[in-house]
């Protein structure tokens, strides 16, 4: 990139890490420069974590508290794990967003905000009664106040575009200053935004001006005094894409289902946060994906379990509500003992509960929440790209097993994204299916003796000819069977069958000493907070240590043993103490839980205080 | 391609079967396995997908594929078979209480999509499995162990509901009637979209008496109308009765037998409207009416879905790395 000379030398500051929110009405785009932020800041070579935090009414009134939308990020080098706790900078597009996000900004940090939308309506909208751009409240912070509307309008004066469309341009002019202020490429988006616009080249070349005329606008002005450098993080060379987490296992269906050799067949009903996962699917038809928008969550279930007897590898996914919805043709998938493959990102509820807000609150349901003795596989995820690791696995361990598997992931890592590397063919797991028989030597309920899997026959396939159903089988032959005792040994198998799955389980990684004082143990979407308060933890001198845990059924074999060798267990966790209940039943232990209920991802200073507050006693 | 031949018995189970005696499933097995070896496709291109239900048992009793899946879910299941592998023949068994209470939500939107499923729903009037409750289709005032004043819910007519949801195929038939059934299920197994077929049936324990008058040889031919393309719709013992449409409403000529007169509607499967008209027709004021009521051309949703990839043009033999490189991957080296 040219770097334009500047009118006096601008102070470049070297930092770690730092986290911006980009806020404004939900109409001002504000999730868009968000992303096209973090994928310059990806290109860039630094470590990202996204999170992008929206209301879930699809256009609540403009300038409105309840309207406001945010996308926070944090980046530099590898210490970043999480979006950030609190925001350094505060891009506020209107008054409400900054009334929304003030209080979770400490003293000292910038605020950008576009001046001309703090009018008097605006303003009494945002319950102010005097201007906080002029009125003083805000002298502890670096309050810059520009005119974006002014400055956008200008830019485009003789483009010819009306009034309307010209302020649409508007978040292009402040991306064009956050470019500059933290030296970031801005040829991305301007690639990003020639394609976009494809076909009215008249709002391509309005946009690519605007963003240009925020990078000079900052360039010429005497306005900041300073440039940031991040620090980058040190990559594997690779090829590198920004995922969200949902976009992420929606790429792991289809590579799983490229290295099973199979369809990939994807039932699903939109249901938020899960949706995005459809939607990425519906992309890749002709990359031998079929996807299948049901009628309803039982008929997205009940559809891929009918894809599983034809041969596909069978997927469907959805979020809490719809996971209720889904419990009864689980347990088909469990006695029918067909893989299936089912991604529930967790959100909050009960019933409708916060459905754009995260929580870990499923946990209980997707492990024990079906009738009868109905055990599956049940993994988690723990960051945006790990949700391809974990998804990929879960559809290996369910066509190695033949077993419906269970991919817990939440809203924030379903909308969170940060650089996943492209994976090569030969880094990528092997698929195994369990030996198809002779067609004489079949046995529809015939099992693998290491798995206890039973052979996955499918329909069309010539010699195989045999039914299946939700009524109790008779091991072997799979006819129907009311006899008490078989049905006893057909509930052992299947138990048995899953608790094989922990021979899949790698040993648990320990971070820090292996024994001592605290283990601070955690599942799913809190590693990077965890990790992140366990690194400052040490720091500080804290003996402390933490295990994370992807398995949540079965649990790893050696969970016991390793958090016997602490005196003291903390289990960190977005619902009230589910795996600290589960721990508790299975080790009979008395974990300590950390527990938040508020839509929000648990943050690394919260676990942090838990952890002085128990280590400390304060 | 190979001249298949198969032949009912090729789909016959060595499986006991369980209903109770005289039970019309028996027949109506016999007339399904008659009309599956007659589609020509290699016996391992079968599935039979059911519900929860007597009705729902066949599966076990035929002998290809065969999902004895959950209660109402039979459609949702068999949807997912056909877009899976449209070479399929995927037929669908299921009853009144599965296919349209339960199972309700399902059935409507597989008939909305046009997806090549062929349904036979067997429609006896009552929950038999569960030993006599109403169901979906139990007539106004009928007293059984769950209204035992009597029925307030007005019922379905099956053959009205799928015609009114613009099926492509829609037919209904009589247990006993072997020849006109095995005629509407051989036309269904070679219609390409969504094919319904309802069938009526009494359950022995239950509603034993239900339809009885239908099967009387005294009466049936006065109290039954068969609907067939081309053809006048005349009824009666003698062929002396005539349904005609005076300002969209049936009203019943009767005439000298042999003399047909103009007035007297000839049935158009391919009318919508007509079927609608011909399909409501209820006891005691009207013939119930048999026989195909619909039969249209439509791209199947199958069809409609591997169009589109194929217009995409097929990419699944890319690298995976392509794959998921997308638009907007970089390179770090």
């Amino acid at each position: 990139m040219n770097k334009s000379p500047s009118k006096k030398p601008i102070k470049i500051n070297e930092l770690d890490s730092i986290t911006i929110r980009f806020a404004g009405d939900s109409g001002d785009g504000i999730q868009l420069v968000g992303h096209q932020f973090a994928n310059a800041t990806a290109i860039a070579g630094n470590e990202l974590s996204t999170l992008p935090d929206y209301p879930s009414e699809v256009r609540a009134p403009a300038g409105s508290i309840g309207g406001v939308s945010g996308f926070q990020l944090s980046f530099g080098d590898e210490s970043v794990l999480t979006p950030g706790t609190k925001p350094n900078v505060l891009i506020a597009m209107n008054p409400a967003a900054l009334v929304v996000n003030i209080k979770n900004i400490d003293k000292g940090s910038i605020i950008i905000a576009n001046s001309d939308a703090f009018t008097p309506a605006a303003l009494e909208k945002a319950g102010y009664t005097s201007n906080p751009l002029e009125d003083g409240t805000l002298s502890n912070y670096r309050v810059l106040a520009i005119p974006v509307n002014t400055l956008t309008e200008s830019t485009l004066k003789d483009s010819g575009l009306t009034k309307a469309q010209i302020l649409k341009c508007k978040n292009f002019y402040v991306l064009g200053i956050m470019y500059w202020m933290y030296d970031l490429p801005i040829e991305p988006t301007i690639n990003w935004i020639k394609t976009k616009f494809k076909k009215t080249p008249e709002l391509a070349k309005a946009n690519h001006q605007v963003l240009a005329a925020g990078y000079a606008y900052s360039e010429a002005t005497e306005m900041f005094d300073a440039r940031f450098q991040i620090k980058k993080s040190p990559v594997v060379p690779g090829k590198y894409r920004n995922l969200t987490g949902n976009e992420a296992a929606a790429y792991a269906l289809i590579t799983a289902a490229k290295l099973l050799k199979r369809k990939l067949f994807y039932g699903s009903y939109p249901i938020t946060p899960a949706t995005e996962i459809l939607q990425t699917l519906a992309k890749h038809k002709a990359n031998d994906v079929v996807i299948y928008q049901a009628e309803d969550e039982i008929a997205a279930i009940c559809s891929s379990i009918g894809a599983a007897f034809a041969g596909c590898l069978a997927s469907t996914g959805t979020s809490g509500p719809g996971l209720s919805l889904k419990v009864e043709a689980t347990g088909l998938g469990v006695i029918s003992e067909l893989p299936l493959v089912i991604v529930n990102v967790q959100r909050g509820g009960p019933s409708t509960g916060l459905p754009t807000k995260t929580e870990q609150s499923d946990l209980l349901q997707a492990v024990y929440g079906r009738h009868g003795e109905s055990p599956l596989v049940v993994l988690a995820a723990t960051s945006p790209a790990d949700c391809f690791t974990a998804t990929l696995e879960g559809a290996r361990i369910a066509v190695k097993y033949m077993t419906p598997v269970i991919v817990l992931t939440n809203a924030y890592l379903s909308n969170g994204s940060e650089p996943f590397r492209i994976p090569k063919l030969r880094e990528l797991p092997k698929f195994e299916i369990p030996p198809l028989p002779e067609p004489e030597r079949f046995k529809p309920y015939g099992r693998d003796p290491e798995t206890l899997a039973r052979p996955w026959a499918y329909a069309g396939l010539k010699g195989y000819e045999h039914r299946i159903g939700g009524l109790e089988k008779t091991d072997g032959s799979g006819t129907v069977s009311h006899d008490p005792e078989n049905h006893e040994i057909m509930s052992k198998l299947r138990a048995e069958k899953v608790a094989r799955v922990a021979a899949e389980i790698p040993p648990t990684k320990v971070y820090g000493a292996a024994e001592g004082e605290l283990l601070v143990i955690g599942w799913g979407s809190t590693f990077g907070a965890i990790t992140q308060a366990v690194n400052e933890a040490r720091k500080t001198g804290l003996q402390v240590s933490s295990a994370h845990v992807r398995y949540m059924n079965p649990l790893p074999p050696d969970l016991g043993t390793v958090m016997r060798r602490f005196r003291k267990i903390l289990v960190p966790e977005e619902n009230f103490g589910q795996f600290r209940m589960m721990l508790r039943a299975a080790y009979a232990l008395e974990p300590i839980g950390l527990n938040k209920m508020q839509g929000q991802a648990l943050n690394a200073d919260e676990v942090l205080a838990k952890i002085k507050e128990i280590l400390r006693g304060n | 391609m190979e001249n298949i031949k198969l032949t009912a018995k090729d789909f016959a189970s060595t499986l006991p079967v369980k209903w109770c005696p005289g039970c019309g499933d028996f027949a109506i097995l016999n007339q399904l396995q008659k009309a599956m070896a007659g589609m020509g496709l290699p016996h391992e291109k079968y599935v039979v997908v059911s519900g929860i239900g007597c009705s729902s048992r066949f599966p076990y009793y035929v002998n290809t594929y065969g999902f004895h899946s959950i209660h109402g879910r039979a459609c949702a299941v068999a949807s997912g078979v056909k877009l899976s592998n449209p070479e399929l023949a995927v037929w669908v068994v299921t009853g009144d209480g599965d296919g349209l209470s339960i199972g309700g939500n399902h059935m409507l939107h597989a008939i909305r999509r046009n997806i090549g499923l062929k349904i036979v729903l067997f429609n006896n009037r009552i929950y038999a499995m569960t030993k006599g409750q109403a169901s979906p289709t139990t007539l106004l005032g009928a007293k059984t162990k769950s209204t035992p004043m009597g029925t307030i819910d007005f019922p379905f007519n099956p053959a009205r509901f799928a015609v009114g949801l613009d099926c492509t195929f829609v037919a209904r038939g009589i247990d006993t009637d072997m020849a006109g059934n095995a005629a509407i299920l051989e036309r269904a197994a070679k219609h390409k979209g969504t094919a319904f077929v309802e069938v009526l049936q009494k359950c022995v324990p239950f509603t034993d008496k239900e339809f009885d008058t239908l099967k009387d040889p005294e009466k049936k031919e006065d109290l039954v109308i068969r609907v067939e393309h081309g053809k006048p719709l005349v009824f009666g013992k003698n062929k002396n009765k005539g349904i005609t449409f005076v300002n969209f409403r049936a009203e019943i000529i009767e005439f000298k037998p042999g003399s047909v007169p103009a007035e007297v509607a000839v049935y158009d499967e391919t009318s919508a409207e007509m079927a609608y008209l011909v399909s409501g027709f209820q006891a005691p004021e009207f013939p119930i009416p048999v026989g195909v009521f619909r039969a249209g051309e439509k791209p199947s949703y199958e069809e409609l879905y591997y169009d589109q990839v194929a217009a995409i043009g097929d990419t699944k033999d890319n690298e995976l790395e392509t794959l998921l490189s997308g638009p907007d991957a970089w390179e770090i080296k």
